[in-house]
């Protein structure tokens, strides 16, 4: 996600430097010169100025946070659903990409923001919590190990990391579902949505899960549903559903959906 | 956005905040607890920047705790709110400075209840009554108005009430419930928890 667009937008750049320039110089001279620019002659009038877009040249990474991963607590564990598209600006890079990060066989962790950032920083965290195990000679819980997430993020406030994850497990006092972003946020609650499709993911699960005591399946449909609605709105979510429950073995991974095979099985229901 | 509300009466504090943890224009919970425990009978409340509340207020709550394990005693709530802005202060003019809202209340033995106002640029107020937030424009008028030195409880209750009504009245951010927390010489108390009317 994040590095494909960082090289995007790299080369990006340096064509857009050469066209913006350019069209800066064409321009000043058609109108206030009054005369043409004769082809191939590099001659100018204007000022060539450094075309900056006011951050000189540290360019500032531009993370897009486009996806729709999201994650609620239910009678019998934690459902986890993700999409699983990358893009870098209007280019969709990927179609195929897994957001959701395996911390341990007990932990899943989900990825919003910068791919490079979420899979480093709970790959790290995943060492943490083995050596915790080995210390301490039992599993760590949720709150802990999203604790440990948070205060490794927040020594690097402000210094451009893109992190909006889910720490999702099952521990001693039972499901556990922790919101640990790079701006220092650490939630604990029952239900979170995190990227640019999020609030339509909000709308679907907010409503589905008004009548309490959903099995699992019915679980797993919501989830499902919840993504499929994100995705047909939202531009930058799509590709599959990739669904997983944790419950008091571990997790599982459930199913993994295209988006348009879904569109096709929704469509015929309503019909 | 967030909201903090402190009074002293004679010889008690009451203090409330909302519970509402946002991020950008989605509350992610509702039933946020933005209130910690320095000691039995010192309350911080602390709102501002993400991340830096939570990081801070602990931070500030361990230190609390230290002292008290490493010389035998408890700081005093006068004492506390200057560590805190102290703190506070020291990073201020540093590269990461903090930058939350706190009240912190407290029940002193011989000094007795006190309500102390800190923001962000380390200013350190003792107050009768005090707010944070943008709902502190509205409510601060009504506490000038209706506060005496010699409230009861009830009293004041009923004026946190007050200022909770004229929230839910007139801002436009709904904010559906508050925790709400008295702290006397028998320590901390959780009185009830308040929903406005009319809120969902």
């Amino acid at each position: 996600m994040a590095l494909a667009n960082v090289l995007q937008s790299e080369s990006v750049d340096f064509s857009n430097y050469g066209r913006k320039c350019r069209g800066f110089s064409s321009s000043l001279y058609e109108t206030e010169l009054g005369l043409e620019s004769v082809g191939g002659d590099n001659l100018s009038f204007a000022v060539r100025t450094a075309c900056s877009d006011g951050d000189g040249p540290e360019r500032k990474i531009q993370f897009l946070h486009g996806t729709t991963t999201l994650a609620f607590k239910f009678q019998h564990g934690v459902i986890v659903a993700v999409d699983s598209r990358a893009t870098a600006g209007a280019y969709i890079a990927s179609q195929t990409v897994k957001k959701v990060i395996e911390i341990n066989p007990y932990l899943l962790g989900t990825m919003a923001g910068g791919a490079a950032d979420c899979s480093f920083w709970e790959r790290l965290l995943a060492r943490q919590c083995r050596v915790y195990e080995l210390r301490n000679k039992e599993r760590i819980s949720v709150a802990a190990a999203s604790k440990l997430l948070a205060n490794m993020v927040y020594q690097y406030k402000g210094m451009g990391l893109s992190m909006g994850t889910m720490v999702c497990g099952w521990d001693k006092t039972g499901p556990g579902l922790y919101y640990v972003d790079s701006e220092g946020n650490r939630v604990c609650g029952d239900l979170f949505a995190v990227g640019s499709g999020s609030m339509y993911a909000y709308g679907i699960v907010d409503s589905g899960l008004k009548q309490k005591d959903l099995t699992v399946e019915e679980a797993c449909d919501l989830g499902c549903r919840a993504i499929y609605q994100a995705t047909y709105r939202d531009a930058y979510s799509g590709g599959q559903v990739n669904l997983y429950h944790v419950h008091s073995e571990g997790w599982n991974r459930v199913s993994q959906s295209d988006v348009l095979m879904l569109h096709q099985q929704y469509q015929a229901e309503k019909a | 956005m967030e909201y903090l509300i402190g009074i002293q009466g004679q010889d008690f504090v009451l203090v409330a905040a909302d519970n509402v943890a946002a991020h950008s224009i989605v509350k992610m919970k509702q039933d946020q607890d933005k209130m910690f425990k320095l000691s039995d009978k010192i309350l911080l409340l602390c709102v501002g920047e993400a991340g830096d509340t939570v990081q801070f207020a602990e931070y500030i709550q361990k230190n609390i705790q230290l002292y008290k394990m490493r010389n035998g005693y408890e700081l005093s709530p006068t004492a506390a709110a200057n560590f805190t802005r102290k703190n506070l202060a020291d990073y201020l003019r540093s590269r990461t400075p903090y930058h939350v809202n706190l009240l912190l209340a407290g029940f002193d033995e011989t000094d007795g209840p006190g309500l102390y106002y800190m923001d962000h640029l380390s200013a350190l107020a003792k107050a009768p009554f005090a707010a944070h937030g943008h709902g502190a424009y509205l409510t601060l008028s009504i506490l000038d108005r209706y506060y005496r030195p010699d409230l009861t409880r009830d009293e004041a209750m009923d004026l946190l009430k007050k200022c909770i009504e004229e929230l839910n009245h007139r801002f436009i951010l709904n904010l559906p419930s508050f925790s709400v927390r008295l702290i006397d010489k028998d320590g901390t108390h959780d009185p009830e928890k308040l929903i406005p009317v009319g809120a969902k």
